[in-house]
């Protein structure tokens, strides 16, 4: 049965490469930081389950403090020049889309095929990750297409990876590092005492208000948190389910599915949510960390007005 | 109660504010939190190991970026642009509104790894969207070339956002039973994607007209600048 820790372990193999070369990267004068940070990432992936909880967490101080202190930096990785793509380019033509197509095609048809046929029961695959495996098997078949059909150097795929990693950089772990933060706050209780504080400022009376403390409230937690999923408990059991459906009668499902789709509004605007958010900027190498929050702000903002308006016309207009 | 831990929160936004480096931010408030309410160190780090482990998943979408640096070293993003260079009438608008659909459709069919930033976004849309506003617009400035980016990344988050809850077995329509089964209001994952549907026609039209006036604006600042 192929399960996710052999995954993690393909995972930490690369990046146990990258830290190899990102050592002997002579054009990057913070080398030894480089390997120093994807070198711990590749511990995790391929240790983490031996290592103490405390162990671990000295990573995470260590990943922080090299990323916190500038450690990181850029080499002039070799890649192809902007004439050589335009070449190779009108070479390969559209057939390049099909390694970059075979990955979730893989994803998708598997995890269907795994559904709905009997191929289900033969247990290939460790059953709650079918999807995120299939994705790594996916990243397996189109990197043998791409070394049969275009013979690159095994070097050149791992150095074009590293191209990659390298102008992530650091924002590679923060979404991981961010659900770290959730585990503590959870642990702290952050969100009974949000929750009570909430619960509290809402004037009696009136059920449009309490809609729009709902969603409000949903939106600057989800904000806070950087995830609805982690707001919706919270903002449920102080104001969704007392006022809206208990008090003033509303219709649950309407409380529960807008409520949630008004979180994913404050999702759009924050950097907290790493992954949607700082990831992609980096991805993109814009200049501007918030540079797609930006561009969210004009969609996100009509959108909640929308829920609010919504959610009232469907718990309580339609519903009573 | 104990207000304490809230501090931590403040801690986050602050940092973020005075551009503090996000790790650094993110580890600082999380230890801040945990002592702050009363935990040891030692049982704040250990929480912190313990869910930064559990929570590797996260990052092993990193495995697709050697198959996508491998592409864009053979001209994956230059053949992308040159796709769009050769369909008549194509502009950056109109590319990213099919692009939202697209991703619409997908995510509400439960299709939501089929694109993604490091999927889709960097290696296609990114650059298609660039092409298409540079045909359209002539050579576009800096600033506009970033917002144009920045746009596709965002377009792909509106799509998947308001369009996953439609789909019946994703993962917040299963929160949201879970947590109303709690109190004893018995959901059905249909009755709640259904009022998905709205938000997400609300999505699409407010986004879609967002991305058609950013295509009329590209060109204008360019026409006003070359007026005598």
């Amino acid at each position: 049965m192929i399960t996710l820790a052999m995954l993690y372990l393909v995972t930490g193999a690369v990046f146990g490469a990258w830290s190899i070369l990102s050592a002997a990267d002579a054009s990057n004068p913070k080398r030894w930081g480089n390997a120093g940070f994807w070198g711990l990432l590749a511990v995790s992936f391929l240790a983490g389950d031996a290592i103490p909880d405390f162990g671990n967490g000295l990573i995470v101080l260590a990943l922080a403090a090299l990323a916190g202190t500038g450690q990181l930096g850029r080499g002039a990785a070799p890649s192809s020049s902007a004439a050589q793509r335009a070449a190779f380019a009108a070479r390969f033509g559209n057939r390049l889309f099909v390694p970059a197509i075979i990955i979730p095609i893989t994803a998708f048809a598997g995890t269907l095929l795994y559904k709905f046929t009997p191929l289900g029961s033969l247990g290939l695959f460790e059953e709650r990750w079918v999807t995120l495996i299939l994705l790594g098997l996916g990243v397996i078949i189109a990197l043998a297409v791409c070394m049969i059909w275009l013979r690159p150097r095994p070097i050149t795929v791992l150095e074009e990876g590293r191209r990659l990693i390298d102008s992530i950089g650091w924002a590679a772990v923060l979404p991981q590092l961010l659900a770290s933060l959730g585990a503590v706050f959870a642990l702290a209780g952050v969100g009974e005492v949000i929750g009570s504080i909430a619960g509290e400022a809402i004037p009696a009376g009136s059920p449009f208000l309490a809609v729009v403390a709902f969603a409000l409230g949903m939106v600057i937690f989800t904000m806070i948190m950087g995830n609805a999923f982690a707001a919706f408990p919270v903002m449920a059991a102080a104001i969704g389910i007392p006022l809206l459906v208990v008090a003033y009668d509303g219709n649950p499902a309407v409380v529960g599915a807008v409520g949630m789709l008004a979180g994913f509004c404050g999702t759009l605007l924050t950097p907290m949510a790493a992954n949607f958010n700082i990831v992609p900027a980096a991805l993109l190498e814009l200049k501007n960390q918030n540079g797609v929050i930006r561009q969210q702000i004009g969609t996100a903002l009509p959108l909640l007005v929308c829920n609010i308006v919504i959610l009232y016309v469907g718990a309580f207009v339609l519903w009573n | 109660m104990n207000m304490w831990p809230l501090l931590g929160i403040a801690l986050v936004v602050a940092g973020f504010a005075l551009r503090i480096n996000p790790l650094l931010v993110v580890v600082g408030a999380a230890l801040a939190t945990g002592l702050l309410a009363g935990l040891d160190p030692v049982a704040v780090i250990a929480a912190i190991g313990k869910a930064f482990n559990d929570n590797r998943y996260i990052s092993v979408t990193w495995l697709l970026l050697p198959v996508i640096g491998v592409l864009e070293y053979f001209g994956l993003q230059q053949r992308a642009r040159s796709v769009i260079e050769s369909v008549r009438g194509a502009t950056m608008g109109k590319l990213l509104v099919t692009y939202l659909l697209f991703r619409q459709a997908t995510a509400a069919l439960g299709l939501t790894s089929v694109a993604g930033h490091a999927q889709t976004v960097r290696p296609l849309v990114a650059p298609m969207a660039e092409a298409a506003a540079a045909k359209t617009h002539g050579d576009i400035t800096e600033d506009e070339r970033e917002e144009v980016l920045a746009m596709a990344a965002a377009t792909d988050n509106v799509g998947l956002f308001f369009g996953e809850d439609i789909f019946v077995a994703v993962a917040s329509i299963l929160l949201i039973q879970g947590v109303f089964d709690s109190y004893g209001y018995a959901l059905t994952p249909l009755q709640l994607s259904v009022w998905a549907i709205p938000t997400a026609i609300c999505a699409f039209a407010i986004h879609s007209t967002r991305l058609m006036r950013m295509d009329q604006r590209l060109g204008q600042g360019r026409r006003g600048s070359r007026a005598p």
